[in-house]
């Protein structure tokens, strides 16, 4: 049958990893991006340079302190979540009574500024994060890669993670609570403007989290997020915000559709996202799994 | 009234001396700019649409410009003319996707359909990649009676250029269809109870404001004599709606201000490379922050204020 398509299965299966593999990470970055939607009613624009923060975070604890890449996997996001509280606490709330557009346009400066600074002290060209676990499996029809095999289950275990602490849980329902009406939550004696606070931590160190597993995979550089949470837009749009594993399904399914592209069509696999986006905007505005409110 | 005449009349004059005391070619920079900011108000601050594609238009435009010109030869004004309708198809297009949703959803959309024309512009073959389109020829205009290879020439035919396109903004918001605009921005439902149909007029809105930043964008292209990346790149869209909103969003000067402050920031914090970002990020921070209204905006409430009082 490959040979009847003129392509390699070696090809197909290499591709079809490397699309789950991004597709790991639209789904873990726009599930954040839903999460503090649905809690803050702001876009975070921020989501790119955290998530480029978190592979920093590791690289440096790595470079300066010797830390190795396990413990990095929590303490990095721990640290950015941290910072992400402090933007919080002291830039974002005072916006959340303004217009959606405010909140989109404080983030995109905040992105400018954290990745700048970055930039202007680390430069544009990216550093190497050694690989944690080399070697792999031959499977085979392929090579498949350690890390990267371990990359994709830690993000479907993360998206599954987040999704139980969402749905399924006392915090969670919290949670859920104070995003459909958070006036009678408050009236309850929840301090709902500390869960709007751990949220947006929560989601910060989600998108850290996606930077530190990304590290030892591409380069560690100021501009890792810049192109990535644009795409992830797209997928958000595709998918609508309204469901926490719709996120994640569309963010694995739009991986996959990359890396498919990559095999049958490659001048347009940096394209067929947004080519997607457009026929899920003709066919069923509100997204994939979105409720019109 | 005529306080804003007056206004008016001395900026005019303004314009035409400028170029006797400051360099040409960043006056015509700045013009391009300030139309290209005007064409971004029109949407946001008069439709309350917020688009944050807009380089899309202006970048392709340049381009087209770019392709008519050099590639086939043609003349500057059908190459002017080239940009403008294909920027404004580009409009059609992406506007009528964009607008089934609304709200920050239309940001993201206009957002993303824009990186898609950059990727595109990538590996398009007439827009030359990475290194984009070179030495465009400055031709004489109106077959020859204008010749503007001198920048003193060119600046004002660009003067010329902005003008139309201001007055086409201005004519725009202060006619019929412009209230109607305002009231959907202000009130979609009631807009639409009254029989307005929205989608109809944020489609038109959308393109006149795509048709106006391709003429902005092929101007730029006539002036520096070549189309690049950067203009169709997420960076400029953020620009275009931090110049807008730094002169002040919905007033209709506004960003003719915001972008003389912006590109001549620019200019100067040029030799200090990333630092332009940051502070073009720490701008947008404590405008949302602390001056919603802009500095036209501004003026104007302390100005009400001190005739109130």
């Amino acid at each position: 049958m490959f040979e009847l398509l003129g392509i390699s299965p070696q090809a197909l299966f290499g591709q079809l990893l490397l699309g789950l593999i991004n597709g790991a990470f639209y789904a873990m970055l726009s599930l954040g991006l839903a999460v503090i939607f649905g809690m803050l009613n702001v876009i975070n624009f921020t989501h790119g340079a955290q998530y480029m923060m978190g592979a920093f975070a590791a690289w440096l604890l790595l470079g300066i302190l010797g830390v190795p890449f396990w413990v990095s996997l929590v303490v990095a996001p721990v640290i950015v979540g941290l910072f992400g509280i402090v933007l919080e606490k002291v830039l974002l709330k005072r916006i959340y009574h303004l217009d959606h557009l405010y909140g989109f346009l404080l983030t995109f400066g905040l992105a400018l500024v954290i990745e700048g600074l970055f930039q202007w002290k680390w430069g544009s060209s990216g550093a190497p994060y050694p690989n944690p676990i080399p070697g792999g499996f031959n499977l085979g029809f392929m090579f498949l890669p350690t890390y990267r095999a371990f990359v994709v289950v830690a993000a479907l275990v993360i998206c599954l993670a987040t999704w139980y602490g969402i749905e399924r849980t006392r915090l969670g329902a919290y949670l859920r609570a104070a995003t459909e009406n958070p006036t009678l939550v408050r009236a309850f004696g929840i301090n709902v403007p500390r869960l709007i606070t751990l949220t947006y931590g929560l989601g910060v160190a989600l998108a850290a989290l996606a930077g530190v597993l990304a590290a030892p995979i591409q380069q560690v550089s100021a501009l890792m997020g810049v192109n990535l949470v644009l795409v992830v837009f797209a997928v958000v749009v595709i998918g609508g915000m309204g469901s926490i594993m719709g996120s994640i399904v569309t963010g694995f399914g739009l991986g996959l559709i990359e890396g498919l592209t990559k095999v049958f069509y490659p001048p347009a696999s940096n394209t067929v996202i947004f080519v997607v986006m457009a026929l899920v905007l003709l066919i069923k505005p509100a997204g994939l799994f979105g409720q019109t409110k | 009234m005529t306080t804003q005449r007056v206004g008016y009349a001395l900026l005019i004059v303004l314009a035409l001396v400028a170029p006797t005391f400051a360099y040409p070619v960043f006056l015509m920079k700045a013009l391009c700019f300030a139309l290209f900011a005007c064409a971004f108000n029109l949407l946001l601050g008069y439709a309350g649409l917020m688009s944050f594609g807009h380089a899309m238009f202006f970048g392709m435009a340049g381009y087209f410009y770019g392709h008519v010109v050099k590639a086939w030869d043609m003349a500057p004004e059908l190459g002017l003319l080239a940009g403008v309708a294909g920027a404004a198809l580009l409009g059609l297009v992406t506007g009528a996707l964009a607008i089934r949703r609304q709200g920050i959803y239309f940001a993201m959309i206009t957002l993303a359909f824009a990186q898609m024309v950059y990727f595109f512009c990538i590996q398009a073959p007439f827009t030359g990649g990475e290194d984009g389109l070179q030495g465009i020829p400055r031709k004489a205009l109106l077959g020859g009676l204008i010749p503007i290879k001198d920048d003193k020439v060119l600046y004002y035919v660009v003067l010329a250029i902005f003008l139309f396109g201001y007055a086409t903004i201005y004519r725009v918001i202060y006619s019929p269809f412009g209230q109607v605009l305002k009231a959907i921005r202000d009130n979609e439902q009631r807009a639409l109870s009254l029989g307005y149909e929205a989608d109809r007029y944020k489609l038109l809105a959308f393109v006149l404001s795509a048709g106006l930043a391709g003429l902005a964008g092929a101007t730029k292209a006539m002036v520096q004599q070549f189309a690049t990346l950067t203009d169709v790149a997420a960076s400029t869209s953020g620009e275009v709606v931090l110049m807008a909103l730094v002169g002040g969003l919905g007033t209709i000067i506004g960003p003719v201000v915001g972008a003389f402050i912006i590109i001549t920031m620019q200019n100067y914090l040029a030799a200090t490379g990333e630092f332009v970002l940051v502070i073009q990020g720490a701008i947008f921070v404590v405008i949302v922050l602390a001056f919603r209204k802009g500095v036209v905006g501004e003026l104007a409430e302390w100005w009400k204020r001190r005739q109130a009082g």
